[in-house]
């Protein structure tokens, strides 16, 4: 039953002008699963995202939402879908009450239905102290909040998220990773793109990374980090000792590698319970004094570095960390 | 979970009809509440009849000799249409607006049927037009206009225009549909409207116009709405008294107008709203 995915896309290609946007992309999303679809600016996800979501036509590849082909039955496949873009869709002059109960209005919900899904949404997104006023009031939060209330309205079982938390404060950040976990657990199929690699690695099952348009390499987030090496226990000692990697060899999956003239050691293992303790009383027994040990489990930033040659991120400075955002500054 | 990606049945067609009028609906009470809330936007169909009646009447009507009659009992007819053909304006204004909002993303991924957009565009402007015309005639009766046919005569005239106006709408949506922003609809807008509500007969008789212009001004639908609206209202029109088709049947040719200019602009205006938003 749930083998049968409820998006799926084959082959995607999309070219603006000149501009290729998206060049080949394929995915599936089962049923009440989370699919990151992770990528830099530029890299085709919203692309991709418009023609999922009956915006845009592809130049080639098709696409099915709930068994219904995108192309050829779009209607169908709206009827299914709830999208919140990285740009807000509301009616600036409407309050936000009104525009949840257009919307409402708009998919087909009764009056009474609308009124009542309306009043509940504003309630759960803590939007009811300023559900009678006009949204180009709203702060950018507010606006985030109220457009992913708006895409709930009609209860989709498939919901199309492209990027949004970008451009969140922390806090409201924290908080759309709480709607999104609450939506999945009731049965909500969701297709999420960000830049940001954490939201990947905490929120998704499967992760899709693109880069230029293309599928670089999918699977969950252990599979990705497992891709590129697993994890490595780096020791550093008193001082260094010639006798130190002989003694940690036996316990390493690979080679021990030497830094610091010889005084730090780090090799690839495979984590098992009492693995560090081991690695310590090997070394002990030997007679050489351990300062630390530290087990280096490789990032989402990590696998990207190494798939793309290039970081999923520009720096940007965190608006909570007034210090960094000043040393930014100063190196500009 | 198999359950949680079912899809709502289709609606059957009696269903997705009064569907279709519903969003039509909700779609016309979302731009009369942009009106309530920017009252500027509907200065076109309210402060300017007012304006342009009291001018045209006075500075005009102190040149102009109607023979046997006076230039305020010839001109409110031509005002009225004037006044709702420019005002149509912000049909092109108002499509253009929303093709530039976010708000249409939305739309886009709705099940609705994107007809009712500009379905909902043109009803909130024939409203504004009704609210136009009406404005057109009082502010004329303060002023001394009568009208010689009574109530059932305005009220035929207003028909008359407002079936135009709407007509009208439906080109200034073509023209919405056609620009990439507001102000160039505005410009594009003026551009379309100021030559066809001149050369005409609304504001002066055709007879004075230069040769060549007056058999434009003759076939220009203003000229058959305004001929119209004079004979029912049972006001001075003088372009009875040229001998051709057009000035011979105001009334047909006011309505033939009007359902041709439908005909042609309401599939242009579909068809470009469809590939502005498909992409």
């Amino acid at each position: 039953m749930t083998d049968v995915p409820v998006i799926r896309a084959e082959g995607l290609r999309k070219t603006y002008g000149e501009q290729l946007a998206v060049a080949d992309v394929s995915l599936e999303v089962q049923a009440g699963r989370i699919l990151g679809v992770l990528g830099p600016n530029g890299a085709g996800k919203s692309t991709t995202v418009r023609m999922l979501t009956t915006m845009t036509h592809p130049d080639a590849g098709a696409a099915w939402v709930a068994g219904h082909d995108v192309i050829t039955d779009p209607q169908s496949v709206r009827r299914v879908i709830g999208v919140t873009g990285q740009d807000a869709t509301l009616d600036e002059l409407l309050t936000g009450r009104q525009n949840l109960e257009l919307v409402g209005t708009l998919s087909d919900m009764s009056r009474r239905d609308g009124r009542a899904r309306a009043t509940q949404l504003l309630e759960e997104f803590e939007l009811t102290f300023a559900a009678d006023r006009m949204v180009k009031t709203y702060s950018g939060g507010m606006r985030r909040r109220l457009d992913l209330a708006a895409s709930l309205m009609a209860h989709p079982p498939v919901l199309f998220l492209d990027e949004p938390t970008t451009g969140l404060d922390p806090t409201s950040r924290l908080r759309m990773w709480e709607v999104i976990r609450t939506l999945v657990a009731d049965g909500t199929t969701v297709l999420l793109t960000t830049q940001y690699l954490d939201e990947a690695d905490t929120l998704a099952d499967t992760i899709s990374v693109i880069d230029h348009g293309l599928v670089i390499a999918e699977g969950t987030a252990r599979e990705l980090k497992a891709s590129i090496g697993g994890d490595h226990l780096e020791v550093t000692l008193e001082e260094p000792d010639e006798r130190a990697a002989a003694a940690f060899a036996p316990l390493a999956s690979g080679a021990v590698q030497l830094m610091d003239g010889g005084r730090r050691l780090r090799a690839p293992v495979v984590p098992q319970r009492g693995l560090v303790t081991a690695v310590v009383r090997a070394l002990d027994d030997a007679g050489i004094t351990v300062d630390d040990v530290e087990m280096q489990h490789p990032s989402l930033d990590d696998v990207f570095f190494a798939l793309t040659g290039h970081a999923a991120e520009e720096p940007v400075a965190d608006l909570s960390d007034e210090a960094a955002a000043q040393d930014m500054l100063m190196e500009v | 979970m198999a359950a949680a990606v079912e899809t709502r049945s289709p609606a059957p067609t009696q269903h997705r009809v009064s569907s279709w009028w519903r969003h039509v609906a909700a779609l016309t009470h979302r731009n009369l509440v942009h009106v309530r809330r920017e009252p500027a936007q509907l200065s076109d169909a309210t402060v300017q009849p007012v304006l342009f009646t009291v001018l045209f009447v006075y500075i005009f009507g102190a040149a102009m000799v109607i023979p046997g009659s006076s230039y305020k009992q010839f001109a409110i007819a031509g005002l009225v249409v004037f006044n709702i053909t420019t005002s149509t304006m912000g049909t092109a204004v108002g499509v253009s607006s929303d093709l530039k909002s976010g708000v249409i993303d939305r739309f886009r991924t709705l099940p609705m049927a994107r007809s009712s957009i500009l379905a909902g565009r043109t009803f909130s402007d024939l409203l504004a037009s009704i609210l136009c015309a009406t404005i057109v005639l009082i502010t004329g009766f303060v002023i001394g206009w009568r009208p010689g046919n009574g109530i059932p005569g305005v009220v035929a005239g207003l028909a008359v225009a407002v079936l135009f106006a709407y007509a009208m709408s439906w080109l200034m949506a073509c023209v919405g549909l056609s620009v990439s922003d507001p102000e160039s609809a505005q410009g594009i807008g003026l551009l379309v409207l100021f030559p066809i509500a001149f050369v005409s007969s609304a504001m002066v008789p055709t007879q004075g116009l230069p040769g060549w212009m007056q058999p434009i001004a003759e076939w220009n639908p203003v000229s058959a709405v305004a001929a119209s609206l004079r004979e029912l209202f049972g006001n001075p029109n003088p372009a009875a008294l040229k001998d051709n088709f057009p000035s011979q049947n105001p009334v047909f040719m006011a309505i033939a107008w009007s359902l041709v200019i439908m005909a042609i602009c309401i599939p242009i205006a579909r068809a470009r709203l469809k590939a502005r938003t498909i992409d």
